[in-house]
């Protein structure tokens, strides 16, 4: 079980946190890896606290509980930084990563002064750039599996690339904006710690 | 050989259904079942069934849709949770006592109230005695496998009985993991055709069916019905060695998890039994002797064989863990049941009930670890003074 990566997802309701964590799920799943992607279900409204999880491992998984000691936490709305105890539990050889404009300074004291490492990308002007709205969850996704090192970044392009094609079927022309997110993302991520 | 996939247990039973395509599909939604409808509707619309699928205004409406589909000779299936099923709850009883071997997935899920839609099992508790056979699964795969095996039991001329696969509700309805399916014509030729003996839309043979049944005949009509519910058993066996050689997935009555010298035994039903065998697998590495027991089969109940199982001489303690509360005073319905099933069977060992994951409430390795380390307090010749205890609840 020692290879076992997990990961929580905090995100608000509407921003596609459960998308990401499934669209993870399914990328981890095309390198042929045991996966489980599962968001946890409370009052579904717009804009609520909600959480989602990514269990990813070469063994097959039988847990079937809630994370509460995440290798990797995901923040995709640095608002709930002040609402939510996004570090309990997460591991200090791990990492967390958010999506955020502010410094480290601004960010350590909201995280208990977390040990482990800390990223931040700016999901919200690579969105704007890449798909002229605000859609954090495909850069937060790219961001996830840099800082996991899930997959190579040549092998998540191209599977995303697919996944895109065929989620976006009959919107073919987001597809282009989609997989620049993800690069810019890839290439775009900064580690403050 | 079979196709690697990965889905959530709810898309899981719709492929099932997809590939058993059944003649009549007659749903209502409800949280978390929903999914199961709304993707079969889905393959309806996009002709990738022949299925007649009928939008009920009730889950009422669905049973006895069900039931009036099954009855004239199709084969019907249907999908609930919780206060539907509570709602379908009269239908559920004259399903089974007219012998319509309609298979339903039911996600398990909390009865209201107050309102929760979250995992439980007391949805399924509530109709234990219905006269459905209940197989219940771990995760999408043996859901998915349930399901493909259902209509080969339900419809066996020894057992004409409706037949629910149950599942927990969002833990493996809405999470998504690994599966494996079997090629749709491998599935065609396993689930084979339908070919009721007696149905109403056969003209050569005019019947009634569900007429008044009094004091002369209904004690043995349910008599009949329980010689059919003793019959499952054989052809449950009979359908899972049939599907482990086209599979190599292997279904008994119960799973038994590291049981061979286990000291200490925790028993329970659906994801929880994943989480179960993780724990054993960390307290083993620690020298610990636990063992799980898993039940798939919970009716027909495997009583002998249970006892059996629950009676080597290297088994000191036994927690049976219920995810629903019977509100009796005495311990859960599977805690019941297995006591019961020791205590004709001459089987002795102490054995004590937790009610947990109630609602939703999240179950842990940690939890579980708990129950072991409370056995391990039990001496196999105690009377175990306080037998009746919750698991997770917060004091």
């Amino acid at each position: 079980m020692n290879d076992l990566i997990e990961i929580r997802w905090h995100g608000r309701g509407g921003q596609g946190a459960k998308t990401a964590c499934l669209l993870l799920a399914d990328a981890a799943f095309n390198t042929g890896k045991y996966i489980q992607g599962f968001p946890e279900y409370g009052p579904e409204r717009m804009g609520a606290p909600i959480t989602a999880y990514n269990r990813i491992g070469n063994n097959p998984i039988t847990i079937h509980s809630n994370i509460y000691e995440p290798n990797y936490v995901v923040v995709v709305d640095d608002t709930l930084l002040d609402c939510v105890d996004v570090t309990a539990g997460l591991k200090t050889d791990g990492a967390i990563v958010i999506n955020t404009t502010k410094d480290l300074d601004a960010i350590k004291p909201k995280l208990k002064n977390y040990e482990g490492s800390i990223y931040t990308i700016d999901a919200r002007s690579i969105s704007i750039e890449a798909l002229g709205k605000y859609f954090p969850n495909t850069p937060m996704l790219a961001a996830i599996v840099k800082v996991s090192g899930i997959m190579s970044d040549e092998a998540f392009l191209a599977d995303m690339e697919g996944s895109f094609k065929h989620k976006f079927a009959k919107k073919p022309e987001v597809i282009e904006g989609n997989m620049k997110a993800l690069e810019l993302t890839l290439a775009q991520i900064k580690k403050l710690q | 050989m079979s196709i690697r996939e990965r889905l959530s247990g709810n898309e899981a039973v719709a492929t099932a259904m997809k590939q058993i395509n059944p003649d009549v599909v007659a749903a209502f939604p409800i949280t978390p079942s929903t999914e199961i409808p709304q993707y079969f509707s889905t393959f309806v619309n996009n002709g990738q069934v022949d299925t007649e699928f009928v939008a009920v205004e009730s889950e009422h409406s669905a049973m006895s849709a069900c039931i009036g589909a099954e009855a004239a000779g199709s084969r019907a299936m249907t999908a609930t949770s919780a206060n539907g099923l509570s709602l379908m709850w009269e239908m559920i009883y004259i399903a089974s006592s007219l012998r319509l071997p309609i298979v339903m997935s039911l996600v398990n899920r909390a009865v209201s109230g107050p309102l929760n839609i979250h995992n439980d099992h007391s949805d399924a508790m509530g109709v234990r005695d219905a006269g459905w056979i209940m197989l219940f699964s771990e995760n999408n795969q043996e859901a998915y496998d349930n399901i493909l095996m259902a209509h080969r039991i339900a419809e066996h001329k020894d057992v004409l009985l409706p037949l629910m696969v149950c599942q927990d509700g969002f833990i493996t309805s809405h999470s998504i993991e690994n599966i494996e399916l079997l090629e749709d014509d491998k599935v065609k030729e396993f689930v084979g055709k339908y070919k009721p003996e007696h149905y109403l839309l056969n003209r050569n043979e005019p019947m009634a069916v569900g007429p008044l049944d009094l004091q002369g005949f209904l004690f043995e009509h349910k008599y009949q019905q329980a010689e059919a519910m003793r019959n499952a058993k054989k052809v449950i066996e009979e359908v899972s060695v049939e599907f482990e050689k086209i599979t190599g997935r292997k279904y008994n009555f119960f799973e038994e998890y590291k049981m061979e010298d286990a000291e200490y035994v925790v028993v329970c039903m659906n994801s929880t039994a994943g989480t179960a065998k993780y724990t054993v697998d960390q307290l083993r590495e620690k020298g610990i002797k636990a063992g799980l027991l898993k039940v798939r089969m919970f009716r027909p109940f495997p009583a002998e064989e249970i006892a059996e199982a629950l009676s080597k001489s290297s088994i000191k303690s036994v927690a049976v863990l219920d995810k629903s509360d019977s509100l009796n005073a005495a311990g859960g319905a599977l805690y019941e049941d297995i006591t019961s099933a020791m205590y004709v069977n001459k089987k002795s060992v102490p054995v004590v009930s937790y009610v947990y994951g109630i609602g939703g409430r999240d179950t842990t390795s940690d939890q579980i670890e708990s129950v072991f380390e409370d056995l391990q307090k039990i001496n196999k010749d105690d009377k175990v003074i306080d037998p009746y205890r919750y698991l997770g609840l917060r004091k």
